[in-house]
């Protein structure tokens, strides 16, 4: 008999613990998400770094100190294994004044404690070699050479890809309502579609780990939500080869100045608490935009004029009570493991954090892993119109002539790029077609004109492929639907 | 469409490339009343023009679904121009390219909105696109951004449909439309906010409310004159931006106050033997004067073919003067009558629009932003000019 485990919250943390847990033959995996598709909450809006380890001090977080580094070590693998868009392009926390210094040397001591290899500081010579737009005012840096930048979502997509592809089951668009315990053991997990069977509950749920965890009778810890936000810019505008942060603060890590991924200037975040109840403000506000500029200014002084800006957004951090991340099996009900206050650096430290739990369930729950004969590491990353050599597209045109058809202008995105990512949606259990799940998946609707030109393209191809009338095609998921009705359901008063 | 019939008229060999499944760009989903009353002397709607240009197009190879990825300008006289299409991708070499690739839309984060990322939010075009292709109804309560034409059409179009459109917010202290849209203002009891911008929206799935600001005579916000307005749906309507980009990577040069590139009386740009015409040349108000711009570029790819170039001359420069804010040709020959297409800054009445260097004047009783002038110099006036030529727009007296 197997031994059943809920993970509940679909996020780069449970989507992290899923794949590793899908490797042992005597574990049934159940990974469980309110949304319509997976990492739609912290994992969504946030920086998109694979952080160096050096900025937690391991005697007040120990937890962050410890899995940070590691984190960083796995993401080298995991990104390989997985297929997940990546760069590693190293950082630098750059100096504005003397007293800077100390703290960057404060950083240096710490990086050498959490074992994070190749730091240094540099002068103000080799830092201009390194970074040639940065503001002349800097007068030098810790250079931590191991940072990288991924794609977060799309990072929990390959993930979760991975762990279906051997075995876990995933329940989308499933809200968790209540935790069976029984005898001081959990049983199981109250959802708004149904009992789901469990005999270890792994609590991952974000911004919501606190109530998760008081509906299983422990409520020593809230988490309350910390609002970031963030500018991207148009491409073709020149930003920093490295990732830069200013010297930090007591509060945040401070406004990041990167270039990301897909090649954009992008700028934050800057850092606003919000009270506990709000774990579903992710509104931008002219205020927390504007502190992001100017912050993002004192370090890069080539911003661009604001008509070339084509998305803001935000996100939120689920700051727990101490502090530190909160990973253990609790003590007072048996097989629950509350895995809360995922903070900064919570992307990094996600594969780490997922051996942590093996390791719990082993070791505080007494149950021996037995790994499977055959457990498939890979995971091929969907096609990309624009990452194909033009004899490549030739070669798919020949299999399917959607291969060779734009939908997407900005980003070079093909028919046949979409319906792989919509083909991909299914197997790991989208319900509900939208227009983000396919954005997250395929790049289109990210570029310049920011989908003005593909969404009533993408929609036709979803209402074709899920087989729903176009207007029932949302964007992010039940409520978001993107009309009302043909167009003359109000003429016709209904 | 209006380039590619010239061309082949004038006996060139021509590919006519779109990257949409049908012809006709946003002309098939504007099915509204109002074009080719210059180009066909008659008032069509959007796809009776597509159609009118459609049926002349015998003898043009004609591929749709075929988006261009890349322009190789090899030399002067050669170049390639690299698509994909359902077919693969294809390499075809050429003499010369016209370019007339359109517009986009300024979405709501380029006009500074902030607040929620929710469904409701679309672009004019967009909006016109899901009802007028795909038969989708966008939304009940309707708010739109700007005031002009495609707004307002919009506008109405929303209307017929039975929604409500609870108000049109326009930044400028004046409309931006045409006079005839305008109307429809009035036609359907909608109220316009001038001097007003949205700044924020908020809701869960779906837009639910919308903060609008009153602005200043430098349009800067008054504080204290939010109000909120309760609405499923929020249309931008904030201008067009000429689409570039393929030019802009051979190194065409762009006039920053067009947005397209900067062009002589052929319409060729600084790349030899690329022309530009229609709204990736500049945004028109009126479809005629795009497929004139077509036509144009049409004869100026033949007079580059047969020459092997566009013969060297001294070329007379088009200058801005007062209240001009844009203007295209920027350089004249002075060998052809010549169209000017130019927008004023500002609203004036009673003006003379002046062209002192050659001693021109034209009096006309009302200039507006959002109606294009456009004017005719003829050859020999040209040729009067040394260097140039300053258009400026002034108080009549």
């Amino acid at each position: 008999m197997k031994i059943r485990v809920a993970i509940i919250g679909a996020g780069i943390t449970g989507a992290s613990i899923a794949r590793v847990l899908s490797k042992y033959e005597n574990l049934e995996v159940h990974l469980i998400d309110k949304n319509p598709d997976v990492g739609w909450g912290v994992s969504k809006a946030n920086t998109a770094i694979i952080h160096g380890g050096y900025d937690d001090d391991p005697d007040k977080y120990p937890m962050r100190a410890k899995l940070c580094i590691r984190g960083n070590r796995l993401w080298h693998q995991w990104v390989k294994e997985l297929e997940i868009p990546h760069v590693w392009n190293g950082a630098l926390i750059v100096a504005l004044k003397d007293e800077d210094f100390k703290e960057l040397e404060v950083l240096l001591e710490r990086g050498i404690r959490n074992g994070v290899p190749e730091m240094r500081i540099v002068d103000r010579d080799e830092l201009f070699r390194l970074e040639p737009g940065l503001t002349r005012e800097a007068l030098g840096a810790l250079w931590v050479p191991i940072v990288g930048q991924i794609g977060p979502i799309p990072a929990v997509i390959a993930i979760v890809e991975n762990a279906v592809a051997n075995g876990v089951k995933t329940h989308l668009e499933t809200e968790v309502r209540g935790i069976k315990v029984e005898n001081g053991e959990v049983k199981g997990v109250e959802t708004n579609s149904g009992f789901i069977e469990a005999d270890i509950i792994i609590n991952a749920a974000g911004l919501y780990a606190d109530e998760i965890s008081r509906m299983a009778g422990i409520d020593y810890f809230e988490i309350h939500p910390r609002k970031g936000e963030y500018w991207i810019f148009d491409e073709g505008i020149p930003g920093p080869k490295r990732v830069l942060f200013p010297t930090p603060t007591p509060i945040s890590k401070g406004i990041v100045v990167t270039t990301e991924i897909s090649g954009h200037l992008m700028i934050g975040p800057n850092a606003q608490d919000l009270p506990p109840e709000e774990k579903e403000n992710t509104a931008t506000t002219r205020e927390g935009l504007e502190e992001v500029w100017e912050g993002a200014k004192k370090l890069w002084p080539q911003l661009p004029p604001r008509s070339k800006v084509i998305r803001t957004f935000a996100g939120l951090r689920p700051e727990p009570t101490g502090g530190d991340f909160i990973i253990k099996a609790e003590e007072e009900v048996w097989g629950f493991i509350n895995v809360a206050g995922i903070r900064s650096p919570g992307l990094t430290s996600a594969p780490a954090i997922a051996y942590e739990v093996a390791e719990i369930i082993q070791r505080d729950l007494g149950i021996e892993l037995v790994e499977k004969k055959k457990w498939n590491p890979y995971r091929r990353e969907i096609t990309h119109f624009f990452a194909l050599s033009y004899d490549k597209v030739n070669e798919l045109v020949k299999k399917n002539p959607a291969y060779g058809k734009i939908v997407c202008r900005c980003n070079k995105v093909s028919e046949g790029d979409i319906l792989e990512a919509i083909e991909r949606m299914k197997f790991i259990g989208v319900k509900t077609p939208s227009i983000d799940s396919v954005k997250f998946r395929t790049k289109a609707a990210t570029g310049t004109c920011q989908g003005s030109f593909c969404r009533p393209r993408i929609i036709q191809i979803l209402a074709r492929e899920y087989g729903v009338p176009p207007w029932e095609v949302t964007l992010k998921g039940k409520g978001s639907e993107i009309g009302i009705g043909d167009v003359k359901v109000l003429v016709r008063g209904e | 469409m209006a380039a590619a019939i010239r061309a082949k008229e004038l006996g060139l060999k021509v590919l006519l490339l779109d990257d949409n499944d049908y012809l006709g760009g946003i002309l098939p989903q504007c099915i509204h009343p109002g074009f080719g009353i210059h180009y066909f002397k008659e008032e069509l709607t959007g796809p009776e023009f597509a159609y009118r240009l459609m049926n002349k197009l015998d003898g043009v190879e004609v591929k749709t679904s075929a988006r261009v990825l890349e322009i190789i300008n090899y030399s002067d006289l050669e170049k390639f121009v690299v698509f994909t299409s359902p077919q693969g991708v294809q390499k075809v070499p050429t003499k010369t390219i016209i370019y007339a690739a359109g517009a986009r839309e300024r979405h709501a984060f380029e006009i500074g909105i902030v607040g929620d990322r929710v469904a409701g939010i679309y672009t004019a075009g967009e909006a016109q696109t899901l009802m007028d292709i795909y038969g989708i109804m966008p939304g009940k309560e309707i708010v739109i951004v700007g005031s002009g034409d495609v707004g307002l059409i919009m506008a109405r179009r929303f209307s017929l449909e039975g929604a409500k459109v609870k108000a049109v917010i326009e930044l400028m202290p004046y409309p931006g439309g045409l006079a005839r849209n305008i109307m429809i203002l009035k036609d359907f009891n909608i109220p316009l906010y001038l001097s007003h911008k949205v700044v924020e929206v908020r809701g869960k799935g779906r837009v639910e409310k919308i903060k609008v600001v009153k602005v200043d005579e430098n349009l800067r916000e008054i504080p204290g004159t939010e109000f909120w307005i309760e609405a499923d749906t929020l249309v931008i309507s904030a201008g067009l931006i000429p689409n570039v980009k393929l030019l802009t990577e051979i190194g065409v040069v762009i006039d920053p106050s067009t947005g397209g590139p900067i062009v002589n009386d052929r319409l060729e740009t600084s790349v030899p033997g690329i022309f530009v015409a229609g709204n990736a040349l500049l945004i028109n108000d009126l479809v005629d004067y795009v497929a004139e711009q077509g036509e144009l570029a049409a004869e100026g790819a033949r007079e580059f073919i047969e020459n092997g170039g566009i013969p060297s001359r001294r070329w007379i420069r088009l200058v801005k003067g007062e209240n001009v804010r844009l203007l295209a040709p920027h350089y004249l020959s002075g060998e052809r009558d010549v169209w000017i297409y130019a927008r004023v800054r500002r609203p004036m009445e009673d003006v003379v629009v002046e062209f002192p260097e050659i001693g021109k004047k034209i009096k006309l009783p009302v200039v507006k932003p959002a109606e294009m002038l456009r004017i005719k110099l003829k050859a020999e006036e040209i040729s009067k000019a040394e260097d140039k030529i300053t258009m400026r727009v002034v108080k009549h007296g």
